[in-house]
């Protein structure tokens, strides 16, 4: 008997969705055929069966997130030596040296008893230090989420969660929406769903407390006006809206728009396309890979906007590499795969790994590592529609670049009236980082760059 | 000063000076307390220091090295015989244990605790009466007990003239025969040291094994190095009576699965373990509460029932052993200061100084199997090992006991040279929540011993670089 645990799916995650087993129990597998699909917040995969042999169980339908580490499947490879049962190891007792000694009577019980619940096996693993840090905080350090291996507490975590209780426990005058999102550790009230009255009442009396005027309530009961379907809110669409949430509550964002003459630059390409029809490098050649160049040369000149801000240590981090990503709408969802070191690759090279990247974005199997480091987002809406927009930082980047439409429209030019190609850009940036005059001297080149095609020879 | 009409009055009291006593003594006055140290015996030390692990290792370390000389010769390095001198060996001991307890004395002193020699008993929870000093009571606002434990003797109709562990240690003549009664570690280890002297040893254990609280395959591997030095090792076998013989011998009635045999011995040595010195120290005057075999109840901050006492050491649960003992002094020298400590320790190492050594720490693969903790082992023998071939001592093997599924090192157990000594990286690991991999990925230095616990973490995952694999069928 084998059995399968959830592998590690990639750096920050810790769950998946089963969205379809390609199996079911009973039936055979072989080694390295495909097992079952999980999407995570990043991305969806495929798991290949590590033997083969019989699907014995099967633990979880399509939809159950499951996390990773936790037995999945369960296949009979026809060698024994199953996992001793789980109800064995929670019966059993640490050996701990002081067991014997927990007897005393709570009269002169100075410290709670020793936490009971149940199903502990083992004391946390912690180093000595940790352990009296979380004593002299007043933690308990059972209570902590570990971030190290094997569940291993580091004096970090007792920290964050020590800094999370008070924030729960004393309510900040007057304080800001920042603050409080600040000091909640990552997951520790609002990561669950609140499904109890007296959960609901707890974080809602917390969040009001830190901002004058909020007034948290439960969503009315929609299914008494009418028909409804409720989903739970699972993967992508959930790591979206932490993101969200998180940029607007953390950033103060400013948006700067104005609108650049990419008619040259039409016919630049028009003009290419017709020279090499035979190169199929040139059929990808697409607005947004001129536009990150240009963006990438923008950033050289101002790192305000490919920069981020840390407001706990209060330092800002200037990067020195330029990864540009760009948000691909999948049908799944949002993601932003990223291409890196964009002031080392040639145009024809970014548009090339723009249409690999989206293509492996739609079908739900590029890599998390494809999607993170990157310093600098571009949305690009235009080729649905739209004027104008008002995007939402990636946090924690500096800026994000919108496109909108490219449209004919008519433009008055050295007392003429002409038409030309129009393209509405809106950078909406961390106004901590970088003014309004900054967004336009950084938009006015990026404009200068695309109504002049010959400019990105300099970039090139 | 009248003798015995003196009161005194203090913040903390500590009645006993051993590895409890006077490590509270003296962090206690670190931490700002005045501080009476109550001693009985002329001299600090306790057991550990005056008859227990410092002489017993002073006498363990001279047969090492002559057995070590001896072995040379299979290398083509022979000496003449040794030559034993019994007075200055006991003299040399007599000086290490009088210049640490020395020692204790002086850092006593350079603290500023008040020494009182004398034999306290509570009259109050805040308050001793002392007997044989020039104190005759003290009043404090807390006490710690670290009073020890004693040898315990054998039931009634057994001569008194045998030796007990501590007479062993004093080392007045080297006894032709010598019969061990207790097949723990303080037996097997005097056992070998009077063995390495020139006494013939045989030892008797009730028990069917040797070290019955030592994992079987360490303690297998010792016995095979150890078996020729003695005579017999007779397990399940029960000592019914001694009786001194007219010309001084003694004659010793074993019975074994129901058969009783007489043999005689020219000196029996009584090891069969020891019991807290809980009698007879006026705990009825307090609210301490005295549990099962007489130890003291405490809690994980050392703490008594009875509010203003703490408890240390031997007189309390687990095992008796000094470095429990100085720990626990510790914790609740700081929780008396009002310091968040907590005797918190996930792994308590034990030591067995055979030849070779066994050491142990965490938990061990009969805990284990008795409360059905699932586990995972890496082994590695250390014939595998380049050191251990240097120092021609291939006998021997680390293990690394973890959790199966996140690898967590939950124990090990050493039996090889310099066990004692290496033991201490695996009680590092437990307590500092490490993994195998943390093991597996530390640099060791070469050729070392300490390679045996990366290798050994390294067939915990799979395979250790220098053993074979398994061969493909």
């Amino acid at each position: 008997m084998f059995e399968f645990k959830l592998p590690d799916l990639g750096e920050g995650i810790a769950e998946g969705e089963i969205l379809k087993w390609h199996v079911a129990a009973g039936q055979a597998i072989a080694e390295d055929a495909p097992l079952l699909d999980v999407e995570t917040d990043k991305a969806a995969v495929t798991i290949p069966a590590p033997r083969g042999g019989r699907v014995a169980v099967l633990h979880g339908k399509a939809g159950d997130v499951v996390n990773v580490g936790a037995v999945v499947a369960v296949i009979d490879d026809g060698l024994a030596g199953k996992a001793a049962p789980a109800a064995a190891r929670a019966a059993a007792v640490p050996p701990a040296p002081a067991a014997a000694r927990e007897a005393t009577p709570a009269a002169t019980q100075p410290s709670p008893a020793p936490a009971g619940s149940p199903d502990r096996r083992r004391p946390v693993p912690a180093a000595p230090a940790t352990r009296r840090l979380a004593r002299e905080l007043g933690v308990d350090i059972d209570q902590v989420p570990a971030s190290g291996p094997a569940g291993r507490v580091t004096p970090d975590d007792v920290r964050r969660f020590h800094a999370g209780d008070r924030a729960a426990a004393i309510p900040v005058a007057g304080g800001a929406a920042a603050a409080a999102v600040a000091a909640m550790p990552p997951g520790h009230v609002a990561a669950k769903a609140i499904r109890d009255d007296q959960a609901f009442a707890e974080f809602a009396a917390h969040a009001a407390a830190t901002i004058p005027f909020l007034e948290l309530e439960p969503l009315p009961d929609f299914s008494r006006d009418g028909p409804v379907e409720i989903e739970p809110l699972r993967s992508i669409r959930r790591k979206v809206a932490r993101k969200m949430v998180t940029s607007m509550a953390l950033v103060p964002h400013v948006a700067h728009m104005d609108d650049a003459d990419v008619t040259e630059w039409e016919e630049f390409r028009k003009r290419q396309k017709e020279a090499r029809r035979d190169d199929p490098g040139i059929g990808n050649l697409t607005l947004l890979s001129f536009v990150i160049k240009a963006v990438t040369a923008g950033l050289r000149a101002a790192p305000a906007f490919n920069a981020s801000l840390d407001p706990f240590k209060e330092e800002i981090v200037y990067k020195k590499y330029y990864n540009i990503g760009f948000a691909a709408d999948t049908g799944r969802g949002l993601v932003v795969p990223v291409i890196r070191d964009t002031d080392r690759k040639s145009i024809r090279e970014i548009s090339a790994e723009i249409a690999a990247k989206a293509a492996l974005a739609r079908e739900g199997k590029l890599p998390a590592e494809d999607m993170r480091g990157g310093t600098f987002t571009i949305t690009n809406v235009g080729p649905l529609g739209g004027t104008a927009m008002l995007p939402t930082i990636n946090y924690p980047e500096a800026a994000i670049l919108g496109m909108g439409k490219v449209q004919e429209k008519p433009v008055v030019r050295n007392g003429q009236i002409v038409i030309r190609k129009i393209l509405p850009l809106t950078l909406a940036f961390d106004h901590r980082l970088a003014d309004g005059a900054d967004a336009a001297r950084f938009v006015g080149e990026l404009i200068k760059q695309l109504a002049d095609p010959n400019l990105l020879l300099l970039e090139a | 000063m009248v003798m015995g009409s003196l009161r005194q009055e203090t913040q903390v009291a500590v009645i006993g000076s051993g590895p409890g006593g006077y490590v509270a003594a003296l962090r206690l006055a670190d931490l700002g307390k005045e501080v009476v140290l109550i001693e009985e015996r002329p001299r600090f030390g306790g057991t550990c220091l005056l008859e227990g692990c410092i002489p017993s290792k002073t006498l363990i370390h001279a047969v090492e090295v002559k057995e070590n000389a001896l072995a040379a010769a299979d290398f083509g390095l022979a000496f003449a015989a040794p030559v034993l001198d019994l007075d200055k060996l006991r003299a040399h001991t007599g000086k290490i244990v009088q210049g640490l307890s020395h020692g204790v004395a002086s850092l006593l002193k350079r603290r500023g605790v008040t020494t009182v020699q004398g034999r306290a008993r509570f009259s109050s929870s805040r308050s001793l009466e002392i007997e044989g000093g020039e104190v005759a009571g003290i009043d404090y606002e807390h006490c710690v007990i670290a009073t020890g434990s004693s040898l315990t003797r054998l039931p009634s109709g057994i001569t008194p003239k045998v030796w007990s562990s501590a007479d062993a240690l004093q080392l007045q003549q080297v006894p032709p025969t010598l019969l061990v009664v207790g097949g723990g570690y303080i037996g097997l280890e005097l056992g070998l040291v009077y063995q390495g002297l020139g006494s013939r040893v045989s030892v008797v254990e009730f028990n069917p094994r040797l070290l019955a609280g030592a994992d079987h395959d360490l303690v297998d591997v010792m016995v095979d190095a150890v078996s020729h030095r003695l005579d017999q090792v007779m397990l399940e076998t029960k000592v019914t009576a001694i009786n001194e013989t007219p010309d001084g011998r003694f004659r010793v009635q074993l019975e074994h699965a129901g058969k009783s045999v007489s043999r005689e011995f020219d000196m029996v040595l009584v090891a069969i373990g020891r019991r807290p010195n809980t009698e007879d120290l006026g705990l009825e005057h307090t609210r301490v509460k005295v549990g099962e075999h007489g130890f003291i109840r405490t809690d994980r901050e050392c703490r008594t029932d009875d509010p203003a006492i703490f408890a240390i050491g031997d007189v309390t649960a687990g095992p008796m052993l000094a470095h429990k003992a100085s720990r626990e002094a510790r914790v609740a020298a700081e929780v008396i200061c009002g310091r968040p400590a907590e005797f918190d320790n996930r792994a308590i190492p034990a030591v067995v100084y055979t030849d070779p050594e066994i050491a142990w720490t965490g938990l061990t693969e009969r805990e284990a199997a008795a409360e059905n903790i699932p586990i995972k082992v890496g082994r590695f023998p250390l014939s595998a090992l380049g050191r251990a071939r240097t120092l021609d001592r291939t006998a021997g093997l680390v293990k690394v006991i973890c959790d199966p599924e996140d690898e967590l090192i939950l124990g090990m157990g050493i039996v090889g040279p310099h066990a004692s000594e290496l033991i201490a990286e695996g009680t590092l690991a437990i307590e500092m929540g490490a993994t195998i991999e943390d093991l597996v990925a530390t640099i060791h230095p070469h050729p070392t011993l300490s390679e045996a616990l990366m290798e050994a973490a390294e067939a915990a995952q799979g395979t250790a670089i220098h053993i074979h694999p398994p061969r493909q069928p």
